[in-house]
């Protein structure tokens, strides 16, 4: 059997393993045994309505969050354990944590820049504050930011260390309808230019149609539909992702309820 | 574990300075309550010194008690608070899933309480010199050793409390105002050991701080530097060190298992 190098057969690994992930809250079953894969270079949209596990999926994937039961492996590391080798090459943005209110938008850029080991500090807080369009309030308090401001410099911290995986809980959420379509743009862009993967939680449904090409639907803790968008449009007979959304969460298949 | 990274404990020290350069009124609070103490004590010395033999042997005990008092009250205040800072920012999860570890977290706690403790007592100290021409640093190289050993002791207490306000919730934050007062009677601050009922003394002596006032008075009455008291307090406060570290992972560990770091601040 020929050896494979060491760097190509990581390289090939997916980004993302997931089997049989369990959390209970007490007696609370929040993730029901989930199993998925995510591809290098693909974004995937993780949906459902509220409670259906999905913040909780991604705290566990970022380590922030023991599963009761389970397995997970980042770029071909077994999370949590080798959280240290992961988390240096991802990152994440989400509107329920926060950044220092009382430090300008710069000091806490640097910090975390200096936290995520990027080299050239000042080069790349430059190019993200030009590229997310927060320069004009960099040496603000964040604390003293619109929602819609606090969002783009929490994406623009996610985007510090040229993550491999970006995990995005809402990554547009608080945005008016101009600076949403110019931050996809940016994904968008992001994701082509670095080949990046992106999972992302979103209620917005043009927005998974636009950005995603592979979806995991959740409902209660579980698994209930998995595909690209156009795929669930197909199988649900529906227009849009946004019924298809409506049906699931609903409990509808083909005009049958299935709970 | 993998490897401790200053570059890393830099960073978030960075956070915290940051926060103390913007806020010139930071400062003053860091060193109004030392100064306070020192000046009341001042007073209540000289006059005392007129009514006292103790203190006619040896003016400025009890100066040099509440300054020292002041640097284990500083260093644990300053770790406890500047953890809070995170909870209150709800900072902390964006910290933990970065790739700082926890054990570099407590470092950075630990180095911004040293900058704090410096800060706070240092100015009631120099202070003290034309206030009153008392000069703490009198006391020679034991004041070093008492120095790091109540630094170690508040850095340990202060852990223990951040713990139980992780695990509490923020409910839980005036404990870190009142959790050292407790030990305060204890200490022999502003009087001997044995001034205690003999089975308190048993519980005084289970804390480094007591040897480091017993050793202070060792220093300023009978001018004699006790090794064997900084040494004894210094393995105490390697155990209760140890102890607070240990306590502090543990809590961090359970709360990612018991999803509290989603929600903390709340």
């Amino acid at each position: 059997m020929p050896l494979i190098p060491w760097g190509a057969m990581m390289a090939e690994m997916p980004a993302i393993q997931v089997e049989d992930l369990r959390k209970h809250y007490g007696p609370v079953l929040a993730v029901d045994g989930i199993s998925f894969t995510v591809a290098r270079s693909v974004t995937c949209a993780l949906l459902g309505g509220n409670g259906a596990g999905k913040t909780t999926t991604i705290a566990m994937l970022l380590g922030l969050l023991l599963p009761t039961s389970g397995r997970i492996r980042i770029l071909g590391e077994e999370m949590p354990r080798g959280r240290q080798h992961v988390l240096p090459r991802m990152n994440f943005s989400s509107p329920y944590v926060d950044l220092p209110q009382r430090l300008t938008v710069k000091e806490n850029l640097t910090v975390y820049a200096r936290l995520y080991g990027v080299r050239q500090v000042g080069e790349r807080l430059a190019t993200l504050s030009r590229d997310l369009d927060i320069d004009t309030f960099f040496q603000r308090p964040y604390g003293s930011l619109s929602a819609g401001q606090k969002t783009r410099v929490a994406l623009a911290k996610a985007l510090l260390n040229e993550p491999e995986i970006l995990l995005l809980d809402e990554p547009t959420a608080s945005l008016d309808p101009d600076t949403a379509d110019r931050m996809r743009s940016i994904l968008i862009d992001y994701q082509r230019r670095n080949g990046a993967t992106l999972l992302l939680a979103s209620h917005n449904m043009s927005e998974v149609e636009r950005l995603c090409d592979q979806v995991i639907m959740l409902r209660t803790g579980c698994i209930v539909a998995t595909g690209a968008p156009h795929e669930l449009i197909h199988r649900y007979g529906r227009k849009d992702m946004e019924e298809v959304f409506l049906d699931i969460a609903r409990g509808i298949q083909g005009g049958e309820v299935f709970e | 574990m993998n490897g401790i990274s200053s570059y890393r404990i830099g960073a978030l020290a960075l956070r915290y300075l940051y926060l103390i350069r913007r806020s010139w009124i930071r400062v003053i609070e860091l060193a109004y309550w030392p100064t306070v103490q020192m000046i009341l004590w001042g007073f209540i010395t000289q006059y005392l010194g007129n009514h006292s033999d103790v203190l006619n042997q040896a003016t400025g005990l009890l100066l040099s008690g509440v300054l020292l008092w002041d640097i284990l009250f500083r260093s644990q205040l300053g770790l406890s608070v500047v953890f809070f800072e995170e909870l209150h920012a709800r900072n902390l999860a964006q910290l933990l899933v970065s790739p700082l570890q926890p054990v570099e977290l407590i470092l950075a706690l630990m180095s911004i309480s040293l900058v704090r403790t410096l800060i706070g007592v240092g100015i009631a100290v120099l202070l003290a010199i034309p206030f009153y021409g008392f000069n703490l640093f009198a006391l020679g190289p034991p004041l070093v050793g008492f120095f790091i050993n109540l630094l170690l002791m508040g850095w340990a207490i202060g852990l223990l409390v951040s713990a139980l306000v992780l695990r509490h919730g923020m409910g839980a934050e005036s404990i870190a105002w009142a959790a050292i007062f407790a030990l305060a009677p204890l200490c022999g601050i502003y009087y001997p050991i044995a001034t205690l009922p003999e089975w308190l003394q048993l519980l005084s002596w289970m804390l480094p701080a007591t040897y480091v006032f017993e050793g202070m008075r060792a220093v300023l009455l009978d001018h004699a530097f006790r090794l064997d008291y900084l040494l004894h307090a210094l393995l105490l406060n390697v155990g209760y060190l140890a102890l607070g570290i240990g306590v502090f992972l543990a809590t961090v560990h359970k709360a990612r298992e018991r999803g509290s770091l989603l929600q903390s601040g709340e």
